[in-house]
């Protein structure tokens, strides 16, 4: 018998339809990690977009320091 | 440099989510009174822990901002009330799913977890209009601090006393985490592992990203032979860094540390 | 009105060193000047009472109600209080920061602290007076059951509830007082940390005002309120410094 104290007025649902609400807050977990995959994808879009402008950039002065593009440290492999 | 180490900790969310998920729906047993429904106790309550440790958190990352006067730190106090505060509405969801697939009424008064994450939740909702608010990017990262420090002090008393109010109306609708038998109790600490390991896995994405966001700027003012600081606009988001050091040690050609 | 403030330094003891001023005299002086600049402008507080008897009266209406006890008359009284107060909380700072104050006050070598001491106690005193017209006039419209045998036992929580309202008021009338939209973030930010205290006191106030009660408020809510104004209280009192400095 389980030990948790739950009130008895409430009888367990049914496992069909128990099963939506279960479904439902789990997929509120998996949206909140996709969401996030989706604005950190946006992200890097335009961190892309923004490191080709500057390459650019950088080509146009010419500055050898700028030329040798920074080690990017690859975090996403 | 926020993204050192970001790979091994995503793989072992994942590792750990996957986990979890493997024992709430093969091992964990199932509830005897209310069924499948109670398997949303496992993400629910890990949600509703793992946010309210983040909100502490923040007010103690505030109070190292206002020893050090670090921007960084107000920086992280703000991504983990940020993300916290994302939890905490997936926590009221959660809770109102339970809330109506056990008593059919998607808010219940009697349930104090709920009731107090309403109240953290419209508290913290005004941490970004605030800061907001403010434009001088110091005062900014000091009243949020101020703030910070308060709210997180508050979480705990918040709970206390709404649970005191709630103890002589009903008894609780969703159950008590104390006295659970063996196995779920595995199941609900390596649900509440995997959460928090969640939690730390997109601050980290968060910061890394804005941190790679205050390079570029650096490296672009750099680049274009500007050197002064052009007027970012109005922002509630704190600033990364200092801009100074990204582009010296841009300058010196070398990886950034 | 920074006119007060800056007649200060006469009144400072020269032999004492700078930032040893006695705390006490700097709150007073503040206080003193605090009190008297209300009393000529009367800026907060006639309009703080009058809202909550027009509450009164609106609640009369909303509940479609003649007398109210219990639980509920608690709740309408706390409520109104709490609302009248926000409207003095929102004018708290708002001369400083208008008028140069904070600069006065800053240069000034006095501890810090008392000009947060000084502001409590004003709110506090704002609340008295509100109280004073309120709770009675609270008793004529709604209240069912008669004041008297429940007022020596409903001060307890009144003084209770003054002090966590007070406390939480200048902290959050600080941090709102130099923002774009003052007005608003002040109660956005005031009523959530506010939700303990009306608990503590509504739970107190309530058995006394319900039909056929007398004697003490029940003290598990009186603790927790006093518990809770503690903690207010030393979180304001080391926060407070850090919204000054500029």
């Amino acid at each position: 018998m389980s030990a948790l104290a739950v009130l008895a007025e409430a009888p367990a649902l049914p496992l069909h339809t128990a099963g939506k609400y279960v479904a439902a807050a789990y997929i509120v977990l998996f949206a909140i990690v996709l969401i996030y995959v989706a604005i950190m994808g946006i992200r890097l879009s335009h961190i892309e977009r923004d490191l080709g402008e500057l390459l650019e950039l950088a080509e146009q002065s010419g500055t050898p320091a700028a030329l040798e593009s920074p080690e990017r440290e690859s975090t996403l492999a | 440099m926020y993204g050192k180490g970001l790979r091994t900790l995503s793989i072992t969310t994942v590792g750990a989510i996957t986990l979890a998920l493997a024992l709430v729906f093969f091992y964990a047993p199932l509830e005897a009174e209310q069924g499948f429904l109670q398997k949303i106790f496992y993400v629910h309550v890990p949600l509703a822990i793992v946010s309210l440790c983040g909100f502490v958190l923040g007010g103690l990352l505030a109070i190292q901002y206002l020893r050090t006067r670090d921007p960084r730190w107000d920086m992280r106090s703000y991504v983990v009330i940020h993300m916290s505060l994302i939890f905490a509405v997936g926590t009221l969801i959660t809770g109102s799913i339970w809330a109506k697939g056990s008593w059919g009424h998607w808010w219940v008064w009697s349930e104090p977890t709920l009731v107090s994450y309403l109240i953290v939740f419209l508290l913290y909702a005004t941490y970004q209009p605030l800061r907001f608010a403010i434009e001088d990017p110091e005062r900014q990262a000091r009243y949020a601090a101020v703030f910070a420090i308060t709210a997180g002090a508050f979480v705990p008393m918040n709970f206390i006393a709404v649970r005191l109010s709630t103890a002589y109306l009903h008894p609780r609708v969703l159950g008590s985490t104390a006295n659970l038998p063996g196995p779920m109790a595995l199941t609900f600490l390596v649900s509440l592992g995997a959460i928090a390991l969640l939690f730390a896995t997109l601050c980290k994405y968060e910061l890394t990203a804005k941190h790679a966001r205050a390079q570029i700027r650096a490296l672009r003012r750099r680049l274009s032979g500007e050197s002064e600081l052009p007027r970012r606009p109005r922002s509630a988001v704190p600033s990364a860094a200092q801009p100074a050091t990204i582009g010296a040690r841009v300058a010196g050609g070398g990886a950034p540390s | 009105m920074s006119g007060a403030l800056t007649e200060q330094p006469e009144r400072l003891d020269r032999r004492v060193p700078a930032r040893e001023q006695p705390l006490l005299g700097t709150v007073r002086a503040l206080l003193r000047k605090e009190l008297l600049v209300e009393l000529r402008t009367l800026e907060s507080v006639p309009a703080m009472t009058l809202f909550a008897v027009t509450t009164f009266v609106v609640f009369h209406f909303a509940l479609n109600r003649s007398s109210v006890e219990g639980d509920l008359a608690a709740g309408i009284l706390w409520v109104t209080l709490l609302f009248a107060a926000i409207l003095g909380v929102n004018r708290l700072f708002v001369a400083d920061a208008e008028q140069g104050g904070f600069d006065a006050f800053l240069l000034a070598p006095v501890d810090r602290s008392a000009l947060l001491v000084a502001k409590v106690l004003t709110l506090l005193a704002y609340l008295l007076v509100l109280e004073l017209v309120a709770v009675p006039a609270f008793a004529l419209l709604l209240l069912a059951p008669p004041l008297g045998h429940a007022l020596p036992g409903l001060l307890a929580p009144l003084a209770l509830g003054d002090v966590g309202i007070a406390l939480i008021g200048t902290l959050v009338a600080a941090l709102a007082v130099r923002t774009r939209a003052r007005d608003l973030l002040g109660p956005l930010l005031a009523l959530p940390l506010l939700v303990p205290v009306i608990i503590g006191a509504a739970r107190a106030s309530s058995p006394l005002l319900a039909l056929g009660h007398t004697g003490a408020p029940p003290a598990r809510w009186l603790v927790t309120l006093a518990v809770y104004d503690l903690l207010v209280g030393l979180i304001t009192f080391a926060l407070f410094d850090f919204l000054l400095d500029d």
